[in-house]
């Protein structure tokens, strides 16, 4: 930056809002409590980043790999149907302490997902929720008027299927199972994988079509 | 009280304070046990530091006409997970 041009407006960050509004009540307790646990060698500031590292890994593609396994091969499919958390482990991803349920579609049946209460959501297996799946719309509208919501999606369901919403109250977390796409018959997993979108198993969408 | 997979279970109509997982929508309905989950911490203590009182968790399956009926969407369903204290026989 030059001496004639030296003004907040050369920078080209300075109209960043984040650069003017001042942390929250919780940002800063959220610092110094950090802080202070590091200080009082709890843990390491590493650790935390190690932590946030590990978070950062957890996004909707694990959930569509295990999505094709399930399309290509059926006694997979059916232990993953059993115990989610075990087909997890099988493909060498950590559920945790988290207790991850499959609920299939079939050409009678749409699963979607919801917590009406806050935002529970199978994170270890797709990441944070999107913003939409926290909003109180969705959530109180959802049970309510689920043809309606998912219509708002771009999906409309044919009257004889049934949907089948699972509000995720307490312990269990939910994976939906869509179905696979006709004409991916002779389809690789990676390249089935591709067509498993984050919303197609939260229930709000369909697999991508070839 | 315990229940079986496929038994017609009532949420109980109650309403107390403090940290409670059963959506205010369901209290008072019927729907049929889906399944037996197993037995997990009780939230209601678990929210204030206390473990160790476990509960029998069921996953229970209402018709979503049942509970909304000012917007009845014909054949759905709403299955929401529900401990044993917060069910009936109906």
């Amino acid at each position: 930056m030059s001496a004639t041009h030296d003004h907040p407006h050369a920078d080209p960050h300075a109209h960043h809002p984040e650069h003017h509004v001042p942390s929250t009540y919780y940002e800063k307790l959220t610092t110094a409590l950090m802080e202070l646990l590091v200080e009082k060698k709890l843990f390491k500031a590493e650790d935390v980043q190690g932590a946030i590292e590990r978070m950062e890994e957890r996004r909707p593609e694990r959930g569509a790999r295990m999505v094709a396994k399930a399309w290509v091969d059926p006694a997979f499919k059916q232990r993953m149907l059993e115990d989610g958390s075990a087909a997890m482990r099988e493909l060498g991803m950590e559920p945790g302490d988290m207790l991850l349920t499959v609920m299939e579609n079939t050409p009678q049946v749409h699963n979607v997902i919801v917590c009406t209460l806050c935002s529970c959501y199978p994170r270890m297996l797709m990441g944070p929720p999107p913003a939409w799946y926290k909003s109180r719309p969705y959530r109180a509208r959802v049970v309510r008027e689920p043809r309606a919501v998912l219509a708002e999606f771009g999906l409309q369901l044919p009257e004889g299927v049934t949907i089948r919403v699972h509000d995720s109250s307490a312990d269990l977390r939910y994976l939906v199972l869509p179905m696979r796409p006709t004409g991916t018959e002779r389809w690789s997993e990676e390249r089935l994988a591709a067509l498993v979108t984050r919303d197609s198993m939260v229930g709000v969408a369909v697999a991508r079509m070839p | 009280m315990s229940f079986a997979a496929g038994e017609r279970v009532r949420v109980r109509a109650m309403f107390p304070l403090g940290h409670v997982r059963t959506p205010f929508y369901a209290r008072g309905k019927s729907g049929i046990v889906e399944r037996v989950v197993g037995r997990f911490d009780n939230p209601e203590q678990l929210a204030y530091g206390r473990s160790g009182d476990k509960k029998t968790l069921y996953r229970v399956r209402f018709e979503q006409s049942d509970i909304f009926p000012e917007t009845p969407s014909a054949h759905d369903t709403i299955d929401i997970e529900i401990f044993e204290h917060w069910l009936e026989k109906a």
